[in-house]
């Protein structure tokens, strides 16, 4: 590991002074995934700005029924958190789909947003990357790629984004809160992860500098039905071969408003907005849900090795939305959470 | 500015000052400079669960946490553990009584991780099988064998002693729950 120095930061404003000193400075969060890299060798920064402790650590209802997540709350105590689980359950449930729980006690809000992909060529500096060095090439693309993306991926890039928790931020709207040397500003989710194109290097819209403060969920999502469902090689403590995030709004058998997202297919969380438009005012039957999902899934590429995640993100999403839209019908079911899993 | 650090961990009840690399982990502290070495380097990586410890009460894998990210912090670990009359921590008692091992390597971290488990089940805390009509946020969630299985998850067996590990889990968390 490259030897760098430390600071510890008391306030926003200060954390992102104190990086802009600093040519290859980075924030510490909880250190789950920065640390982990720069073990590796694929994170080399000469000076580390610890945020963990900054006074961004609640949880807070806003006037108008939405809710404010600071940028340092573990998640562990995001999936914990009563809001949460009452107002925004997708969100608590995407949590504890994720890693494990000594991971999560120390993982923040901030840092899960920013963990870099699991590519195994990403986290092997002894191979090329586009993602950990521009122009090198990308062996995933023809090498192992089972766990790879499906949508949206580019000729230089084809690598997955693996946060279950943003998955369920797209679902819900949220919007990302970042304060930079220039100010405040404000980015909805689904803008805040890019796609790769032929920039694989960049994750995210994040400026240099730029410190996520906190994640806004909008009243809007607030007490509809909604949940996560993952799909993974073991029932625990695995990232996701393709997960769901669904928030339904059902009257009277018609949908009123949905909002659906994929996990484990793309560089980003994948909103289906192709789905959400064809399912709005229409009927909510399990065969409207199938037709509308695979209308978003014809635009999937998979790669010689991962055909496998179409299907199954298809079925995780019509099984979630049928659930949702008609609980009764899949009450037995409800005793072991994990049964789309399997 | 300097790459190393006064780093303050309170450990097992003793405070200790370490002029530290920035880049030791608590594990390393823990092993290599106060010779704890209970916790154990399994993958250094967060995947197994071996360097499970306490920090500031809470689990949490000591190979993946800077020391001086942790300066000030409270630490436990299995050697640290409050004991009975008989000298061992009713955790560890039941790991015996149910053979939860076998090479022993990932006990420390399955015991400190158990631990951590049934704090967290008591403080409210839902787990990935926490039915949605279980417990209301806030309340005991109750650690039947599959929520101990979930919760346990990130702490890994190579000689597979899953099964005796829940047992002495359960044994111990029911009679936390009855007492
Ligand atoms: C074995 C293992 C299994 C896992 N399984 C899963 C899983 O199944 N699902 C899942 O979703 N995740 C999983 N994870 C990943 C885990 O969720 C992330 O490591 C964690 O969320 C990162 O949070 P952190 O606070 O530790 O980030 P850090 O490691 O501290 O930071 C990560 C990155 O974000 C930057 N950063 C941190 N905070 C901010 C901020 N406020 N503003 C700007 N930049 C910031 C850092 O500079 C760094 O680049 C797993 C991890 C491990 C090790
Ligand atoms: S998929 Fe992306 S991260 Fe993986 S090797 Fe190719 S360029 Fe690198
Ligand atoms: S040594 Fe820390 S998780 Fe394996
Ligand atoms: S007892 Fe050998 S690894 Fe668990």
């Amino acid at each position: 590991m490259r030897s760098f120095t430390y600071e510890r930061a008391t306030d926003p404003a200060q954390a992102v002074a104190l990086l802009g000193h600093h040519p290859s400075a980075r924030f510490l969060g909880g250190g789950t995934n920065l640390v982990d890299l720069m073990k590796l060798g694929v994170e080399t920064p000469g000076h580390l700005v610890d945020i963990a402790r900054l006074p961004l650590d609640r949880v807070e209802e806003s006037a108008d029924g939405g809710l404010l997540i600071g940028a340092t709350v573990r998640n562990s105590d995001l999936a914990a958190d009563p809001a949460v689980r009452t107002r925004f359950p997708v969100l608590s449930q995407a949590l504890l789909a994720g890693a494990s729980g000594q991971l999560r006690n120390s993982a923040t809000t901030g840092g899960n947003l920013l963990q870099r992909t699991r590519c195994p060529y990403f986290q092997d500096i002894t191979k090329p990357c586009n993602k950990r060095r521009p122009g090198s090439g990308c062996p995933a693309r023809e090498g192992a790629h089972r766990d790879l993306a499906v949508l949206g991926h580019s000729e230089s890039c084809v690598a997955t984004h693996p946060s279950d928790m943003a998955v369920a931020l797209a679902a819900l709207g949220a919007d990302v809160l970042l304060l930079g040397p220039d100010g405040e500003r404000t980015v909805p989710l689904t803008g805040f992860h890019r796609l790769p194109g032929d920039a694989p290097e960049k994750d995210t819209v994040l400026l240099p500098g730029e410190l996520v403060t906190g994640v806004r969920l909008p009243a809007s999502a607030a007490g509809l039905p909604s949940a996560y469902r993952k799909a993974r090689d073991r029932a625990s403590y695995a990232f996701a071969l393709a997960s769901a995030a669904v928030v339904l709004d059902v009257r009277d058998g018609v949908v009123r408003d949905v909002r659906l997202a994929f996990g484990g297919l793309a560089h980003k969380p994948w909103r289906a907005t192709t789905a959400e438009a064809a399912l709005r005012g229409g009927p909510a039957t399990a065969a409207a849900f199938g037709h509308a999902v695979e209308t978003e899934l014809a635009a999937a590429r998979p790669l010689r090795d991962n055909g496998f995640k179409v299907p199954m993100a298809r079925n995780l999403a019509v099984r979630l939305l049928t659930e949702l839209a008609d609980p009764d019908a899949s009450a037995l079911d409800h005793t072991d959470p994990r049964r789309g899993d399997r | 500015m300097p790459h190393t650090s006064e780093v303050m961990l309170h450990v097992n009840g003793t405070p200790h000052r370490l002029t530290l690399d920035n880049r030791t982990t608590v594990l390393d502290a823990l092993r290599e400079h106060l010779r704890l070495t209970g916790p154990k380097k399994g993958c250094d990586h967060g995947q197994c669960g071996a360097c499970t410890v306490l920090l500031d009460g809470r689990r949490a894998n000591s190979c993946l946490s800077l020391a001086v990210a942790h300066s000030g912090a409270r630490i436990t670990t299995v050697e640290g553990l409050p004991r009975g009359t008989d000298g061992l921590h009713p955790l560890q008692q039941a790991f015996l009584d149910r053979d939860g091992f076998q090479c022993g390597y990932c006990t420390p971290g399955q015991i400190c991780s158990a631990l951590g488990v049934i704090a967290e089940a008591a403080g409210g805390h839902p787990s990935h099988v926490t039915a949605a009509d279980g417990p209301p946020p806030g309340e005991p969630v109750p650690l039947t064998a599959d929520e101990i299985r979930e919760r346990m998850s990130g702490n890994i067996c190579r000689c597979a002693a899953y099964p005796h590990i829940v047992e002495a889990i359960e044994d111990v968390a029911g009679a936390a729950v009855t007492s």
